[in-house]
């Protein structure tokens, strides 16, 4: 029985796994067919024939995953960190029938390297599918509140 | 300290025959002579006609730091003129692009401009009866850019009344926006989305010497590119093709020995592009429908005339570089010395499949993103450098790979494609254009 205090424990142990830079088990959440899409566009519809920030299968997220640990991953030395701060996640949809679930968290975002701290607001949406008794990512998209301006490096997940 | 400034030795002083000096990434008062003279007397990106598709419609730019807006006239014809109302200074348009509608009313004290900059009305006119106004430049309405040029749909301009011709400036580098627009089977470009911004915070040249660096890909890249063909190679299991994700990253990695025989062209003005011969978007598989487009468009031979060539990375010097393979244009757009604002640009080639315009979009996003893993790899290497460069330990920069004696300048050749000779084209050019109208000053304070 997935109610809605087990979608939003989800949602908090995901960014905890983030925050804790525990990536491989961050990978562990997402569905073999999951993606991960940063868009570039206010209320955007499409990740292909529009322009995105990001839209990654798991493949892609491994490289990123893979190259953060990297030997001769320069732009890693100093390493990043990063911190979620949320609000409760909005449940928006919970089909037990179907095993679909969708949320919507409001978040506060920062990554920080060396001296440098930087901040990111935005709203996250997740939907969900029952895999046995737990949940996988299906689609995790961040909408940040200002995705239209530069941004230096953004290396971590928000 | 003014040391630069109405100097033009001393500023051809900083460019040696294969060294710069490093004031030239790092001294304030040589952005500002940059800003002064260089951007002015060059021929700027300012836009593409596909953003202006209807009357009204504007999209604005920057030339250096002066605010400048292009606009589609009632009679169809495309005008460039400073971003700013003749009254007070107030910009007229704030927003990347829109549509003005008839005309163009500055919010300040509402005077309006038609849509090819010239004044259309002031509130309360009679104010300025037997004033002396129509003497004053303010009369004209918008200060026009003079010298436009649309090329094939890509508008340019240069602020300075004088200087190199459009056609000279460029020659026979256009073959690159060429190649680019004739890869659509209309003939045609267009723009549907906003370009990929990302700030960099190191200088402007440094990311243009990049373009066609051909010996960091495998160094630098190895973490980004290299990462991703080793993640391939342990996940693919049985399946035989290549995604389109892999092909984009793979040939980053390729050896010198690719790099040296792809080749690399150089024109006169600070003009060159990679990839003569081949090139690392040489071996994209074939999108379905496309090569029957492109064949019924231009038959058999201009078809694989077009495709063929598929150059890397076309700088137009200064601060653009051109990827005609994969429809992206990058506008390297100078904020301060130390500040660089990148921004990224895919093109549709109007008539062909989605799945062109998809790969476009995705290389942008994969590689001049701030969210780019191989632009994580670049930037960190321009920011250590801005850092670097402080160092006074040696103030030089060098740029001698594959130099040669009796190298000459403003030529086109074709050459070894790890030479840094497209480099010290591109220095030599910015000695050139930096200094072309100095000693005019230097004449007229006397
Ligand atoms: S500043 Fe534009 S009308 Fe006064
Ligand atoms: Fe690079």
């Amino acid at each position: 029985m997935i109610d809605e205090k087990t979608i939003a424990d989800f949602i908090y142990r995901e960014a905890e796994l983030l925050d804790t830079m525990q990536w491989q088990a961050w990978l562990d959440l997402f569905h073999q067919e999951g993606r991960y899409w940063m868009p570039l566009e206010w209320q955007q519809q499409d990740p292909v024939l529009q322009p995105s920030l990001m839209y990654e299968d798991l493949l892609l997220l491994k490289v990123r995953v893979e190259r953060l640990a990297g030997e001769r991953t320069f732009s890693q030395k100093p390493k990043s960190r990063c911190h979620h701060l949320l609000q409760a996640p909005r449940i928006v949809a919970c089909d037990e029938a179907a095993g679909m679930f969708k949320t919507r968290t409001s978040y506060i975002y920062t990554e920080t390297r060396g001296d440098m701290l930087e901040r990111y607001s935005g709203w996250a949406s997740h939907e969900l599918v029952r895999s046995g008794d737990d949940l996988k990512i299906k689609l995790k998209r961040v909408d940040l509140v200002n995705f239209d301006a530069p941004f230096g490096n953004i290396q971590l997940f928000m | 300290m003014a040391k630069y400034g109405n100097n033009a030795r001393a500023i051809e002083g900083l460019v040696r025959e294969a060294e710069v000096h490093r004031d030239v990434y790092v001294d304030p008062e040589i952005f500002e002579l940059e800003m002064e003279h260089l951007f002015p007397n060059s021929w700027i990106y300012v836009g593409h006609a596909s953003q202006l598709a209807k009357p009204g419609d504007f999209v604005t730019a920057n030339i250096g730091r002066q605010p400048v807006m292009a606009s589609r006239h009632s009679d169809g014809s495309i005008h460039v003129f400073y971003n700013r109302c003749p009254h007070k200074g107030v910009k007229i348009a704030s927003e990347p692009c829109g549509n003005t509608g008839k005309f163009f009313r500055c919010p300040y004290h509402a005077w309006s401009f038609k849509t090819d900059g010239s004044l259309l009305a002031i509130p309360l006119k009679k104010g300025y009866e037997n004033t002396g106004f129509g003497d004053t430049q303010a009369n004209e309405g918008l200060s026009k850019i003079k010298n436009v040029v649309i090329y094939r749909d890509f508008i340019f301009a240069r602020l300075s009344d004088n200087g190199v011709s459009f056609e000279d400036y460029f020659g026979e580098s256009l073959s690159t926006i060429d190649n680019m627009v004739d890869r659509s089977p209309e003939g045609k470009l267009a723009i549907e989305a906003a370009p990929i911004r990302y700030m960099h915070t190191c200088n402007w040249k440094m990311l243009v010497e990049n373009q066609t660096d051909t010996c960091h890909p495998m160094v630098a890249h190895e973490s980004s590119a290299g990462t991703a063909v080793k993640v391939w190679k342990r996940e693919q299991g049985d399946s035989t093709e290549t995604p389109m994700a892999v092909q984009l990253y793979g040939p980053f990695m390729s050896p010198y020995e690719f790099y040296e025989q792809s080749g690399i062209r150089i024109w006169p003005n600070g003009h060159g592009h990679t990839g003569v011969a081949n090139s690392i978007h040489s071996n994209y598989s074939d999108i379905q429908g496309y090569l029957g487009q492109m064949v019924a468009a231009y038959g058999e031979k201009r078809a694989h005339e077009i495709l063929g060539e598929v150059r890397h990375n076309t700088v137009y010097f200064p601060n653009i570089m051109v990827k005609g393979a994969v429809q992206i244009l990058r506008n390297f757009i100078p904020i301060a010395v130390d500040k660089t604002l990148v921004e990224s640009w895919v093109y549709r080639l109007v008539g062909a499949p989605d799945k062109l315009y998809e790969r476009a979009l995705m290389y942008n996003r994969f590689i001049n993103a701030p969210t780019s893993i191989v632009g994580h790899d670049d930037l960190e290497m321009y920011e250590r450098a801005q850092e670097g460069l402080k160092s006074n330990g040696n103030q030089w920069v060098n740029l001698r790979r594959l130099y040669e004696s009796n190298e000459e300048q403003d030529v086109t050749a074709v050459i070894n494609g790890t030479s840094e000779r497209q480099m010290r084209n591109q220095f030599h050019a910015w000695a050139k254009f930096m200094t072309m109208d100095m000693d005019q000053h230097v004449e007229a304070a006397e």
